[in-house]
Protein backbone atom coordinates (compact mmCIF):
# COMPACT_ATOMS: atom_id res chain seq x y z
CA UNK A 1 0.00 0.00 0.00
CA UNK A 2 1.26 3.44 -0.86
CA UNK A 3 1.88 5.96 1.86
CA UNK A 4 -1.07 8.12 2.77
CA UNK A 5 -0.86 11.88 2.87
CA UNK A 6 -3.44 14.40 3.96
CA UNK A 7 -3.85 17.52 1.86
CA UNK A 8 -5.95 20.35 3.24
CA UNK A 9 -8.25 21.94 0.67
CA UNK A 10 -9.80 25.31 1.43
CA UNK A 11 -11.38 27.25 3.04
CA UNK A 12 -9.77 29.92 0.89
CA UNK A 13 -9.11 28.29 -2.45
CA UNK A 14 -8.94 29.81 -5.95
CA UNK A 15 -11.63 27.58 -7.42
CA UNK A 16 -14.11 28.00 -4.61
CA UNK A 17 -16.07 31.20 -4.43
CA UNK A 18 -17.19 30.12 -0.99
CA UNK A 19 -15.30 28.67 1.94
CA UNK A 20 -15.50 24.96 2.60
CA UNK A 21 -12.72 22.91 4.02
CA UNK A 22 -11.88 19.35 3.05
CA UNK A 23 -9.11 17.12 4.32
CA UNK A 24 -8.19 14.94 1.38
CA UNK A 25 -6.55 11.64 2.28
CA UNK A 26 -4.39 10.70 -0.68
CA UNK A 27 -2.55 7.64 -1.84
CA UNK A 28 -0.22 9.05 -4.45
CA UNK A 29 -2.61 11.08 -6.62
CA UNK A 30 -5.75 9.15 -5.73
CA UNK A 31 -8.19 10.38 -3.13
CA UNK A 32 -9.12 7.60 -0.73
CA UNK A 33 -11.21 9.71 1.56
CA UNK A 34 -12.44 13.26 1.93
CA UNK A 35 -13.33 14.61 5.34
CA UNK A 36 -15.32 17.83 5.26
CA UNK A 37 -15.38 20.43 7.97
CA UNK A 38 -17.88 23.20 7.65
CA UNK A 39 -19.06 26.21 9.59
CA UNK A 40 -17.14 29.06 7.97
CA UNK A 41 -20.35 30.75 6.85
CA UNK A 42 -22.51 29.80 9.77
CA UNK A 43 -24.49 32.79 10.99
CA UNK A 44 -27.25 31.15 12.98
CA UNK A 45 -30.05 32.93 11.21
CA UNK A 46 -32.69 30.38 12.18
CA UNK A 47 -32.47 31.68 15.71
CA UNK A 48 -33.30 35.18 14.51
CA UNK A 49 -36.97 34.16 14.76
CA UNK A 50 -36.70 35.14 18.40
CA UNK A 51 -35.76 38.71 17.53
CA UNK A 52 -37.64 39.38 14.30
CA UNK A 53 -41.35 38.87 13.74
CA UNK A 54 -42.73 36.52 11.14
CA UNK A 55 -43.10 39.26 8.52
CA UNK A 56 -39.54 40.47 8.91
CA UNK A 57 -38.30 36.91 8.66
CA UNK A 58 -39.24 36.92 4.97
CA UNK A 59 -36.25 39.18 4.36
CA UNK A 60 -33.99 37.05 6.50
CA UNK A 61 -35.13 33.93 4.64
CA UNK A 62 -34.24 35.61 1.36
CA UNK A 63 -30.74 36.11 2.62
CA UNK A 64 -30.15 32.46 3.38
CA UNK A 65 -28.55 32.44 -0.03
CA UNK A 66 -28.15 35.14 -2.63
CA UNK A 67 -28.50 32.79 -5.59
CA UNK A 68 -31.83 31.17 -4.79
CA UNK A 69 -32.87 34.18 -2.77
CA UNK A 70 -36.29 34.38 -4.37
CA UNK A 71 -37.06 30.71 -3.78
CA UNK A 72 -36.01 30.88 -0.15
CA UNK A 73 -38.33 33.80 0.42
CA UNK A 74 -41.14 32.05 -1.38
CA UNK A 75 -40.68 28.75 0.44
CA UNK A 76 -40.87 30.48 3.77
CA UNK A 77 -43.90 32.57 2.74
CA UNK A 78 -45.79 29.55 1.45
CA UNK A 79 -45.15 27.70 4.69
CA UNK A 80 -46.50 30.56 6.80
CA UNK A 81 -49.39 31.15 4.40
CA UNK A 82 -50.33 27.52 4.79
CA UNK A 83 -50.48 27.78 8.55
CA UNK A 84 -52.55 30.97 8.36
CA UNK A 85 -54.87 29.58 5.68
CA UNK A 86 -54.19 32.51 3.39
CA UNK A 87 -55.56 32.16 -0.11
CA UNK A 88 -52.84 33.61 -2.30
CA UNK A 89 -54.25 35.20 -5.49
CA UNK A 90 -53.59 33.30 -8.71
CA UNK A 91 -51.62 36.12 -10.27
CA UNK A 92 -49.22 36.18 -7.34
CA UNK A 93 -48.69 32.44 -7.73
CA UNK A 94 -47.90 32.85 -11.41
CA UNK A 95 -45.54 35.73 -10.76
CA UNK A 96 -43.77 33.64 -8.15
CA UNK A 97 -43.43 30.82 -10.64
CA UNK A 98 -42.02 33.17 -13.24
CA UNK A 99 -39.42 34.55 -10.86
CA UNK A 100 -38.61 31.03 -9.68
CA UNK A 101 -37.86 29.86 -13.18
CA UNK A 102 -35.84 32.99 -13.89
CA UNK A 103 -33.84 32.19 -10.74
CA UNK A 104 -33.25 28.68 -12.00
CA UNK A 105 -32.02 30.03 -15.33
CA UNK A 106 -29.58 32.44 -13.76
CA UNK A 107 -28.40 29.89 -11.23
CA UNK A 108 -27.72 27.20 -13.83
CA UNK A 109 -25.92 29.69 -16.07
CA UNK A 110 -23.85 30.77 -13.11
CA UNK A 111 -22.99 27.15 -12.45
CA UNK A 112 -22.06 26.49 -16.07
CA UNK A 113 -19.71 29.44 -15.89
CA UNK A 114 -18.08 28.28 -12.67
CA UNK A 115 -17.73 24.79 -14.10
CA UNK A 116 -16.02 26.16 -17.20
CA UNK A 117 -13.75 28.18 -14.92
CA UNK A 118 -12.93 25.04 -12.91
CA UNK A 119 -11.64 23.22 -15.95
CA UNK A 120 -9.90 26.30 -17.25
CA UNK A 121 -12.12 27.26 -20.18
CA UNK A 122 -12.09 30.97 -19.47
CA UNK A 123 -14.02 32.25 -22.47
CA UNK A 124 -16.84 29.81 -21.81
CA UNK A 125 -17.06 31.17 -18.28
CA UNK A 126 -17.35 34.70 -19.63
CA UNK A 127 -19.98 33.71 -22.19
CA UNK A 128 -22.14 31.96 -19.60
CA UNK A 129 -22.02 34.95 -17.32
CA UNK A 130 -22.76 37.29 -20.18
CA UNK A 131 -25.97 35.36 -20.81
CA UNK A 132 -26.74 35.44 -17.13
CA UNK A 133 -26.58 39.23 -17.09
CA UNK A 134 -29.52 39.33 -19.49
CA UNK A 135 -31.66 37.56 -16.92
CA UNK A 136 -30.42 39.84 -14.16
CA UNK A 137 -31.45 42.80 -16.29
CA UNK A 138 -34.97 41.44 -16.37
CA UNK A 139 -34.89 40.85 -12.65
CA UNK A 140 -33.80 44.40 -12.13
CA UNK A 141 -36.54 45.74 -14.40
CA UNK A 142 -39.27 43.76 -12.66
CA UNK A 143 -38.17 43.76 -9.02
CA UNK A 144 -35.56 46.47 -8.63
CA UNK A 145 -32.83 44.13 -7.41
CA UNK A 146 -30.21 42.08 -9.17
CA UNK A 147 -29.68 39.30 -6.68
CA UNK A 148 -31.78 40.11 -3.64
CA UNK A 149 -35.28 41.09 -4.67
CA UNK A 150 -37.48 41.35 -1.58
CA UNK A 151 -40.67 41.01 -3.58
CA UNK A 152 -42.25 38.27 -1.51
CA UNK A 153 -44.53 38.90 1.40
CA UNK A 154 -46.89 36.75 3.38
CA UNK A 155 -50.08 36.78 1.30
CA UNK A 156 -48.65 37.42 -2.16
CA UNK A 157 -45.99 39.48 -3.86
CA UNK A 158 -45.10 43.16 -3.60
CA UNK A 159 -44.59 44.05 -7.25
CA UNK A 160 -46.57 43.39 -10.38
CA UNK A 161 -45.24 42.95 -13.89
CA UNK A 162 -47.26 45.12 -16.30
CA UNK A 163 -48.49 43.37 -19.48
CA UNK A 164 -46.13 45.29 -21.82
CA UNK A 165 -43.16 44.35 -19.71
CA UNK A 166 -44.22 40.72 -19.62
CA UNK A 167 -44.58 40.69 -23.40
CA UNK A 168 -41.14 42.20 -23.74
CA UNK A 169 -39.70 39.59 -21.37
CA UNK A 170 -41.27 36.73 -23.27
CA UNK A 171 -39.76 38.03 -26.47
CA UNK A 172 -36.35 38.31 -24.84
CA UNK A 173 -36.63 34.75 -23.55
CA UNK A 174 -37.52 33.57 -27.04
CA UNK A 175 -34.40 35.20 -28.43
CA UNK A 176 -32.38 33.72 -25.63
CA UNK A 177 -33.22 30.19 -26.74
CA UNK A 178 -30.96 30.34 -29.80
CA UNK A 179 -28.09 31.89 -27.85
CA UNK A 180 -28.41 29.26 -25.15
CA UNK A 181 -28.37 26.48 -27.68
CA UNK A 182 -25.12 27.80 -29.13
CA UNK A 183 -23.56 28.14 -25.69
CA UNK A 184 -24.64 24.74 -24.40
CA UNK A 185 -23.53 22.98 -27.57
CA UNK A 186 -19.97 23.75 -26.50
CA UNK A 187 -20.56 22.16 -23.12
CA UNK A 188 -22.10 19.05 -24.60
CA UNK A 189 -20.05 18.49 -27.75
CA UNK A 190 -16.68 20.14 -27.30
CA UNK A 191 -13.83 17.65 -27.22
CA UNK A 192 -11.91 19.13 -24.31
CA UNK A 193 -15.01 19.61 -22.17
CA UNK A 194 -16.02 16.03 -22.82
CA UNK A 195 -12.56 14.85 -21.85
CA UNK A 196 -12.89 16.53 -18.48
CA UNK A 197 -16.46 15.58 -17.68
CA UNK A 198 -17.07 12.11 -19.06
CA UNK A 199 -16.54 9.11 -16.78
CA UNK A 200 -15.56 11.32 -13.85
CA UNK A 201 -17.32 11.09 -10.50
CA UNK A 202 -19.81 8.29 -10.98
CA UNK A 203 -22.77 8.04 -8.69
CA UNK A 204 -25.06 5.07 -9.20
CA UNK A 205 -28.80 5.19 -8.80
CA UNK A 206 -28.63 3.12 -5.60
CA UNK A 207 -25.92 5.33 -4.13
CA UNK A 208 -27.84 8.48 -5.01
CA UNK A 209 -30.95 7.16 -3.29
CA UNK A 210 -29.25 5.77 -0.22
CA UNK A 211 -27.12 8.88 0.29
CA UNK A 212 -30.18 11.08 -0.07
CA UNK A 213 -28.98 13.14 -3.02
CA UNK A 214 -31.41 15.71 -4.38
CA UNK A 215 -31.99 17.81 -7.47
CA UNK A 216 -29.87 17.48 -10.62
CA UNK A 217 -27.43 15.25 -8.73
CA UNK A 218 -30.24 12.74 -8.18
CA UNK A 219 -31.80 13.11 -11.60
CA UNK A 220 -28.42 12.66 -13.33
CA UNK A 221 -28.24 9.23 -11.70
CA UNK A 222 -31.49 8.15 -13.24
CA UNK A 223 -34.06 8.94 -10.55
CA UNK A 224 -37.11 10.77 -11.83
CA UNK A 225 -37.91 13.04 -8.93
CA UNK A 226 -38.74 16.71 -9.01
CA UNK A 227 -40.63 18.48 -6.24
CA UNK A 228 -42.22 20.85 -8.74
CA UNK A 229 -44.47 17.89 -9.49
CA UNK A 230 -46.16 18.46 -6.13
CA UNK A 231 -47.64 21.61 -7.59
CA UNK A 232 -46.69 24.40 -5.20
CA UNK A 233 -46.99 28.00 -6.49
CA UNK A 234 -48.53 27.66 -9.97
CA UNK A 235 -46.69 24.48 -10.95
CA UNK A 236 -49.90 22.51 -10.53
CA UNK A 237 -51.31 24.21 -13.65
CA UNK A 238 -48.18 23.77 -15.73
CA UNK A 239 -46.63 20.82 -17.42
CA UNK A 240 -43.39 19.89 -15.70
CA UNK A 241 -41.49 16.84 -16.89
CA UNK A 242 -38.33 16.16 -14.83
CA UNK A 243 -35.11 16.13 -16.85
CA UNK A 244 -33.40 12.82 -16.20
CA UNK A 245 -30.18 11.21 -17.34
CA UNK A 246 -29.11 7.67 -16.56
CA UNK A 247 -25.34 7.97 -16.94
CA UNK A 248 -24.53 9.26 -13.46
CA UNK A 249 -21.19 10.98 -14.17
CA UNK A 250 -20.21 14.66 -14.24
CA UNK A 251 -21.23 14.92 -17.86
CA UNK A 252 -24.73 13.73 -16.97
CA UNK A 253 -25.03 16.38 -14.28
CA UNK A 254 -24.06 19.01 -16.80
CA UNK A 255 -26.53 17.55 -19.28
CA UNK A 256 -29.39 17.60 -16.77
CA UNK A 257 -28.77 21.22 -15.84
CA UNK A 258 -28.62 22.23 -19.47
CA UNK A 259 -31.87 20.36 -20.07
CA UNK A 260 -33.38 22.31 -17.21
CA UNK A 261 -32.38 25.60 -18.78
CA UNK A 262 -34.62 24.82 -21.73
CA UNK A 263 -37.27 23.41 -19.43
CA UNK A 264 -37.31 26.73 -17.59
CA UNK A 265 -37.69 28.63 -20.85
CA UNK A 266 -40.64 26.38 -21.66
CA UNK A 267 -42.21 26.92 -18.24
CA UNK A 268 -41.81 30.67 -18.61
CA UNK A 269 -43.61 30.46 -21.94
CA UNK A 270 -46.43 28.52 -20.29
CA UNK A 271 -46.61 31.10 -17.50
CA UNK A 272 -46.79 33.86 -20.13
CA UNK A 273 -49.71 32.17 -21.85
CA UNK A 274 -51.70 31.46 -18.72
CA UNK A 275 -50.91 34.55 -16.61
CA UNK A 276 -54.22 35.45 -14.91
CA UNK A 277 -55.26 38.99 -14.05
CA UNK A 278 -56.33 40.21 -10.65
CA UNK A 279 -54.77 41.29 -7.36
CA UNK A 280 -51.22 40.34 -6.46
CA UNK A 281 -51.64 40.10 -2.70
CA UNK A 282 -54.25 39.74 0.01
CA UNK A 283 -54.13 41.38 3.41
CA UNK A 284 -53.10 39.10 6.24
CA UNK A 285 -54.38 39.57 9.77
CA UNK A 286 -53.39 38.02 13.05
CA UNK A 287 -50.51 35.77 13.97
CA UNK A 288 -49.79 32.26 12.75
CA UNK A 289 -50.38 29.24 14.93
CA UNK A 290 -49.49 25.68 14.01
CA UNK A 291 -46.73 23.99 12.06
CA UNK A 292 -45.99 23.10 8.47
CA UNK A 293 -43.41 21.45 6.25
CA UNK A 294 -43.01 23.12 2.89
CA UNK A 295 -40.93 21.59 0.11
CA UNK A 296 -39.78 23.32 -3.03
CA UNK A 297 -37.42 22.54 -5.86
CA UNK A 298 -34.51 24.89 -6.04
CA UNK A 299 -31.88 24.88 -8.78
CA UNK A 300 -29.77 22.65 -6.56
CA UNK A 301 -32.57 20.37 -5.46
CA UNK A 302 -35.22 19.94 -2.85
CA UNK A 303 -35.33 22.44 -0.01
CA UNK A 304 -37.46 21.91 3.07
CA UNK A 305 -38.85 24.65 5.31
CA UNK A 306 -40.23 23.77 8.66
CA UNK A 307 -42.11 26.47 10.50
CA UNK A 308 -43.72 26.21 13.91
CA UNK A 309 -45.75 29.10 15.23
CA UNK A 310 -47.34 29.66 18.61
CA UNK A 311 -49.85 32.43 17.99
CA UNK A 312 -47.47 35.28 18.81
CA UNK A 313 -45.73 37.42 16.23
CA UNK A 314 -42.44 35.57 16.76
CA UNK A 315 -42.22 32.05 15.44
CA UNK A 316 -41.21 29.19 17.71
CA UNK A 317 -38.92 27.64 15.20
CA UNK A 318 -37.86 27.91 11.62
CA UNK A 319 -35.76 25.15 10.16
CA UNK A 320 -34.37 24.97 6.66
CA UNK A 321 -32.88 21.88 5.07
CA UNK A 322 -31.10 23.01 1.98
CA UNK A 323 -30.16 20.98 -1.10
CA UNK A 324 -26.38 21.31 -0.83
CA UNK A 325 -26.49 19.91 2.68
CA UNK A 326 -28.28 16.85 1.33
CA UNK A 327 -25.78 16.53 -1.52
CA UNK A 328 -22.59 16.61 0.55
CA UNK A 329 -22.59 12.83 1.33
CA UNK A 330 -23.03 12.14 -2.39
CA UNK A 331 -20.18 14.51 -3.19
CA UNK A 332 -17.88 12.72 -0.74
CA UNK A 333 -18.82 9.47 -2.44
CA UNK A 334 -17.86 10.80 -5.88
CA UNK A 335 -14.56 12.10 -4.48
CA UNK A 336 -13.51 8.63 -3.30
CA UNK A 337 -11.19 7.11 -5.86
CA UNK A 338 -10.92 10.27 -7.93
CA UNK A 339 -7.71 11.98 -9.01
CA UNK A 340 -6.51 14.98 -7.04
CA UNK A 341 -6.68 17.13 -10.16
CA UNK A 342 -10.37 16.37 -10.54
CA UNK A 343 -11.30 17.37 -7.00
CA UNK A 344 -12.27 21.00 -7.75
CA UNK A 345 -14.40 19.85 -10.65
CA UNK A 346 -16.15 17.19 -8.60
CA UNK A 347 -16.90 19.62 -5.82
CA UNK A 348 -18.43 21.93 -8.38
CA UNK A 349 -20.59 19.30 -10.02
CA UNK A 350 -22.93 19.24 -7.03
CA UNK A 351 -23.27 23.01 -7.49
CA UNK A 352 -22.34 23.70 -3.89
CA UNK A 353 -23.95 26.59 -2.12
CA UNK A 354 -22.19 26.83 1.19
CA UNK A 355 -24.02 29.83 2.55
CA UNK A 356 -27.33 28.01 2.45
CA UNK A 357 -25.81 24.81 3.78
CA UNK A 358 -24.54 26.54 6.88
CA UNK A 359 -27.06 29.35 7.19
CA UNK B 1 -10.09 58.84 -10.10
CA UNK B 2 -6.60 58.33 -8.82
CA UNK B 3 -3.81 58.17 -11.33
CA UNK B 4 -2.74 54.57 -11.62
CA UNK B 5 0.87 53.69 -11.96
CA UNK B 6 0.50 49.96 -11.46
CA UNK B 7 -2.05 47.15 -11.58
CA UNK B 8 -3.06 46.08 -8.10
CA UNK B 9 -4.15 42.48 -7.73
CA UNK B 10 -7.20 41.55 -5.84
CA UNK B 11 -8.09 38.69 -3.53
CA UNK B 12 -11.67 37.91 -2.70
CA UNK B 13 -12.63 36.12 0.48
CA UNK B 14 -16.17 35.21 1.38
CA UNK B 15 -16.61 35.77 5.11
CA UNK B 16 -20.10 34.73 6.07
CA UNK B 17 -21.94 36.37 3.21
CA UNK B 18 -25.23 35.11 1.87
CA UNK B 19 -23.66 34.84 -1.58
CA UNK B 20 -25.49 37.92 -2.80
CA UNK B 21 -22.47 40.23 -2.55
CA UNK B 22 -20.20 37.36 -3.36
CA UNK B 23 -21.77 36.75 -6.73
CA UNK B 24 -21.80 40.46 -7.47
CA UNK B 25 -18.06 40.60 -6.86
CA UNK B 26 -17.64 37.82 -9.40
CA UNK B 27 -20.02 39.60 -11.77
CA UNK B 28 -17.61 42.56 -11.70
CA UNK B 29 -15.03 40.36 -13.37
CA UNK B 30 -17.26 39.34 -16.26
CA UNK B 31 -17.72 41.12 -19.60
CA UNK B 32 -20.52 43.51 -18.63
CA UNK B 33 -18.60 45.16 -15.78
CA UNK B 34 -15.05 44.02 -16.36
CA UNK B 35 -12.80 45.45 -13.63
CA UNK B 36 -9.78 44.19 -15.52
CA UNK B 37 -9.94 47.34 -17.60
CA UNK B 38 -8.57 49.13 -14.52
CA UNK B 39 -5.67 46.70 -14.46
CA UNK B 40 -7.19 44.85 -11.53
CA UNK B 41 -6.69 41.10 -11.70
CA UNK B 42 -8.39 38.58 -9.47
CA UNK B 43 -5.96 36.17 -7.86
CA UNK B 44 -6.44 33.25 -5.53
CA UNK B 45 -3.15 33.62 -3.72
CA UNK B 46 -2.86 36.00 -0.74
CA UNK B 47 0.86 36.40 -1.42
CA UNK B 48 0.07 37.91 -4.82
CA UNK B 49 -2.64 40.24 -3.60
CA UNK B 50 -2.61 43.96 -2.85
CA UNK B 51 -6.30 44.49 -2.25
CA UNK B 52 -8.41 42.23 -0.07
CA UNK B 53 -12.12 42.23 -0.85
CA UNK B 54 -14.24 40.74 1.90
CA UNK B 55 -17.94 40.02 1.71
CA UNK B 56 -19.94 38.99 4.73
CA UNK B 57 -19.40 39.44 8.44
CA UNK B 58 -16.97 37.82 10.80
CA UNK B 59 -17.97 34.72 12.75
CA UNK B 60 -16.14 32.55 15.24
CA UNK B 61 -15.02 30.07 12.63
CA UNK B 62 -13.68 32.40 9.94
CA UNK B 63 -12.04 35.00 12.19
CA UNK B 64 -8.71 33.18 12.26
CA UNK B 65 -8.86 32.59 8.52
CA UNK B 66 -9.40 36.28 7.77
CA UNK B 67 -6.56 37.25 10.11
CA UNK B 68 -4.29 34.75 8.47
CA UNK B 69 -5.07 35.88 4.94
CA UNK B 70 -4.52 39.49 5.95
CA UNK B 71 -1.16 38.73 7.54
CA UNK B 72 -0.05 36.74 4.49
CA UNK B 73 -0.57 39.67 2.15
CA UNK B 74 2.56 41.72 1.45
CA UNK B 75 2.77 45.35 2.57
CA UNK B 76 1.25 47.77 1.67
CA UNK B 77 -2.25 46.34 1.61
CA UNK B 78 -5.78 47.67 1.31
CA UNK B 79 -8.97 46.10 2.65
CA UNK B 80 -12.38 46.68 1.09
CA UNK B 81 -15.50 45.57 2.97
CA UNK B 82 -18.25 44.83 0.47
CA UNK B 83 -21.89 44.89 1.51
CA UNK B 84 -23.82 45.69 4.64
CA UNK B 85 -22.72 42.44 6.26
CA UNK B 86 -19.03 43.19 5.85
CA UNK B 87 -19.49 46.81 6.98
CA UNK B 88 -21.47 46.21 10.18
CA UNK B 89 -22.90 42.70 10.27
CA UNK B 90 -25.96 43.84 8.35
CA UNK B 91 -29.16 41.87 8.67
CA UNK B 92 -27.29 39.16 10.56
CA UNK B 93 -25.90 41.51 13.18
CA UNK B 94 -28.05 40.01 15.91
CA UNK B 95 -27.17 36.42 15.07
CA UNK B 96 -25.39 34.58 17.87
CA UNK B 97 -22.49 33.59 15.67
CA UNK B 98 -21.76 36.98 14.09
CA UNK B 99 -19.14 39.19 15.73
CA UNK B 100 -19.91 42.11 13.43
CA UNK B 101 -18.28 43.73 10.45
CA UNK B 102 -14.82 43.02 9.08
CA UNK B 103 -13.37 45.92 11.07
CA UNK B 104 -13.84 43.91 14.27
CA UNK B 105 -10.93 41.78 13.11
CA UNK B 106 -8.71 43.64 10.63
CA UNK B 107 -8.43 47.32 9.67
CA UNK B 108 -10.74 48.30 6.80
CA UNK B 109 -9.96 51.12 4.37
CA UNK B 110 -13.05 51.26 2.16
CA UNK B 111 -16.67 50.45 3.00
CA UNK B 112 -18.99 49.58 0.12
CA UNK B 113 -22.65 49.84 1.17
CA UNK B 114 -25.62 47.91 -0.14
CA UNK B 115 -27.44 44.69 0.43
CA UNK B 116 -26.53 43.35 -2.02
CA UNK B 117 -23.82 45.82 -3.03
CA UNK B 118 -24.26 46.66 -6.70
CA UNK B 119 -21.44 45.94 -9.13
CA UNK B 120 -21.15 49.65 -9.91
CA UNK B 121 -20.52 50.48 -6.27
CA UNK B 122 -18.13 47.56 -5.89
CA UNK B 123 -16.13 48.85 -8.84
CA UNK B 124 -16.24 52.32 -7.32
CA UNK B 125 -14.89 50.85 -4.09
CA UNK B 126 -12.14 49.02 -5.91
CA UNK B 127 -11.10 52.13 -7.81
CA UNK B 128 -11.00 54.08 -4.53
CA UNK B 129 -8.97 51.26 -3.04
CA UNK B 130 -6.50 51.61 -5.89
CA UNK B 131 -6.10 55.27 -4.90
CA UNK B 132 -5.55 54.36 -1.26
CA UNK B 133 -3.10 51.72 -2.35
CA UNK B 134 -1.12 54.27 -4.33
CA UNK B 135 -0.91 56.59 -1.32
CA UNK B 136 0.12 53.79 1.02
CA UNK B 137 2.70 52.66 -1.49
CA UNK B 138 4.31 56.08 -1.80
CA UNK B 139 4.41 56.46 1.96
CA UNK B 140 5.86 52.99 2.31
CA UNK B 141 8.60 53.73 -0.23
CA UNK B 142 9.60 57.06 1.32
CA UNK B 143 9.66 55.54 4.83
CA UNK B 144 11.85 52.76 3.59
CA UNK B 145 14.25 55.25 2.03
CA UNK B 146 14.42 57.15 5.28
CA UNK B 147 15.08 53.99 7.20
CA UNK B 148 17.91 53.09 4.83
CA UNK B 149 19.43 56.54 5.06
CA UNK B 150 19.39 56.58 8.88
CA UNK B 151 20.85 53.10 9.20
S1 LIG C 1 -24.98 42.56 2.54
FE1 LIG C 1 -26.91 41.53 1.99
S2 LIG C 1 -26.51 40.59 0.01
FE2 LIG C 1 -24.53 41.10 0.92
S3 LIG C 1 -23.87 39.25 1.96
FE3 LIG C 1 -24.97 40.51 3.45
S4 LIG C 1 -27.10 39.81 3.40
FE4 LIG C 1 -26.08 39.05 1.55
Amino acid sequence: MAKQTVVPFGPQHPVLPEPIHLDLVLEDETVVEAVPSIGYVHRGLEKLVEKKDFNEMVYVAERICGICSFMHGMGYCEAVEHIMHVDVPARAKYLRTLWCEMSRLHSHLLWLGLLADAFGFESLFMQSWRMREKILDMFEASTGGRVIFSVNRIGGVLKDIPPEMLRDFLKRFDDMGADLRRLTRTFLDDYSVNERLRDVGFLTKEQALSLGAVGPMLRASGVCYDVRKTGYAAYGDLEVEPVVSTIGDSYARCQVRIGELFQSLDLIRQVGEKMPTGPIAVPVKGNPEGEFFMRCEQPRGEAVYYVRANGTKNLDRMRVRTPTFANIPAMLQTLKGSQLADVPLLILTIDPCISCTER
Amino acid sequence: MAKLNRSPWLLHYDGSSCNGCDIEVLACLTPVYDVERFGVVNTGNPLHADILLITGGINSQNQAVVQQIYSQMPNPKVVVAVGACACTGGIFKECYNIHGGVDTTIPVDIYVPGCAARPESIIDGVVKAVGVFQEKYEKYVSENKERKRSS
